[in-house]
């Protein structure tokens, strides 16, 4: 059972309606390029064949904001407030559209990411961090929040890897360097940064992000299972 | 990042809020073509304008997607784009920006949908504290009899279709309405709105806006002359130099 317990305000009225949330909410935070979607991939089959119900959903996925803010972050006119606002209208949508829904229903949600890189992100973009706070303050406390934690220096080959560096993820709206990749490290530098001052705040689970992705699987797999009903 | 009341611009920010039918809007039209006239730069800024935003609006509309709180954040989203490129940029060049409709329309409208008065607040921290906000207050029969002759449909957001207050349109316009009347109403201490008598005729209105804006205005920069100093300068000019020199004082 996911316990009706909030940052914040309770903005959408749960406690009022005694909702009952059987289901269990699982967060993978981190940064970009950091694994998250390939352990995700793993997790999934594996609590399926133990016969969970698993929902996913990730940032920019919304029926109601993902298209619009996908075409807004392509212009060059999107203001850095107005980012966070958009990013906070597509994770709203997705919280009561899908997250909640699922939770009600007895699902397993995994979410690649919550409201913890929306802040990190909204934060180093010199938003007022008790603003940002007070909006995610209607977020539910997740049942656990893996955070896989990389070194800057460990990051950048996966990134390479993968196929370089992003404008966005490079912090390029900020121009916090003189091309991508100096950009790149400071911006990452800025988030890691904050993610590392949330994570007593929030009660992060630490990972070692740079561990083979199997073993780091078995390390989120043996701490994800006592979380599951009648696990 | 910079919130409610810390702002300091050489700029002004006069807004009018209201419900539908008020006649705020008209009042804030006259109201610019004075300040034209007068020879200041004038910014108009309208509620819900963002090119941005404005797909993903009319989609949740269209869609009947939005929830209270999603529907109060997209509005937020919209309002920031407008902040970040109507209002504060203008204010920042010292110019006089005008909004038809400001934050107060959202804790008004989002409160009446039950969102949280607090964390409604709390979104739009960001918005820059109008130098003077007006607030057009009129009786509801007034305002209703303004908007529903004459109007075949109300749309569905508007009417607060989606608050389940009625099944018909007409009657859940009104209750929402009389919902957002209570709201302005709490907010005219809470944010020292400057009320107005909109059953007034329009020009006595209008009269009483301009005097008490004209104190604010004590320091803005024109760029050009008004119209009626540049009259007087026309026919200074014409005479001898001692006469215009008095001419020219007493038009100023």
């Amino acid at each position: 059972m996911t316990s009706l317990v909030f940052y914040g305000i309770d903005a959408i009225h749960l406690k009022e309606r005694e909702e009952l949330l059987p289901g269990r909410l699982i967060v993978i935070e981190g940064t970009d390029g950091v694994g998250r979607s390939t352990q995700l991939y793993l997790l999934r089959p594996w609590l399926e064949s133990s016969g969970y119900a698993v929902v996913d959903t990730e940032m920019t996925r919304s029926e109601l904001a993902g298209t619009g803010l996908k075409q807004a972050k392509a212009g060059h006119t999107l203001g850095p407030i107005t980012l966070n606002l958009f990013y906070a209208t597509d994770f709203v949508d997705r919280f009561e559209s899908q997250i909640i829904p699922a939770l009600r229903a007895g699902f397993i949600v995994l979410t690649d990411r919550y409201t913890f890189s929306l802040m990190a992100r909204a934060i180093v973009r010199g938003a007022d961090p008790k603003w940002i706070r007070s909006i995610y303050g209607l977020a539910l406390k997740p049942d656990a929040i893996f955070y896989l934690k990389v070194g800057i220096d460990d990051l950048i080959p996966r990134v390479l890897q993968r196929g370089g560096f992003d404008y966005w993820e490079s912090g390029m709206d900020m121009r916090l360097g003189a091309d991508l990749f100096e950009s790149f490290v400071n911006y990452q530098a800025l988030l890691l940064e904050q993610y590392e001052a949330m994570t007593s705040e929030f009660g992060f689970q630490v990972l070692d992000a740079s561990l083979p992705v199997e073993q780091l699987n078995e390390q989120l797999k043996q701490r994800i299972l006592p979380l599951l009903p009648h696990g | 990042m910079e919130t409610y009341g810390s702002h300091e611009y050489p700029g002004r920010l006069f807004v009018v809020e209201g419900v539908d039918g008020s006649g705020k809007s008209t009042q804030i039209a006259l109201l610019r073509q004075w300040l034209i006239s007068e020879g200041y730069t004038v910014f108009f800024s309208e509620w819900n304008s963002s090119p941005l935003v404005k797909k993903t609006t009319s989609k949740g509309k269209k869609k009947q997607l939005l929830t209270p709180t999603s529907f109060s954040l997209i509005h937020a989203t919209d309002f920031a784009d407008r902040t970040e490129h109507d209002i504060i940029p203008p204010l920042k060049a010292g110019a006089i920006v005008l909004a038809d409709r400001y934050i107060y329309t959202a804790f008004a409208r989002d409160v009446a949908r039950n969102v949280d008065r607090q964390w409604v607040r709390e979104l739009y921290q960001f918005a820059v504290k109008p130098t003077v906000a007006f607030y057009y207050r009129v009786p509801l029969e007034v305002s209703l009899s303004r908007i529903l002759t004459g109007r075949t449909e109300i749309k569905y957001y508007e009417a607060g279709m989606d608050l389940g207050l009625s099944s018909e349109p007409q009657e859940s316009f009104k209750l929402f309405q009389q919902r957002i009347v209570r709201e302005y109403e709490s907010m005219v201490d809470e944010f020292g709105l400057t009320v107005m008598d909109a059953t007034l005729p329009i020009p006595e209105q209008q009269r009483r806006m301009r005097k008490i804006i004209r104190p604010y205005l004590l320091g803005v920069r024109r760029t050009r002359a008004s119209a009626k100093e540049a009259a007087w300068a026309g026919l200074a000019r014409e005479m001898r130099p001692s006469q215009a020199d008095g001419l020219e004082r007493s038009a100023r």
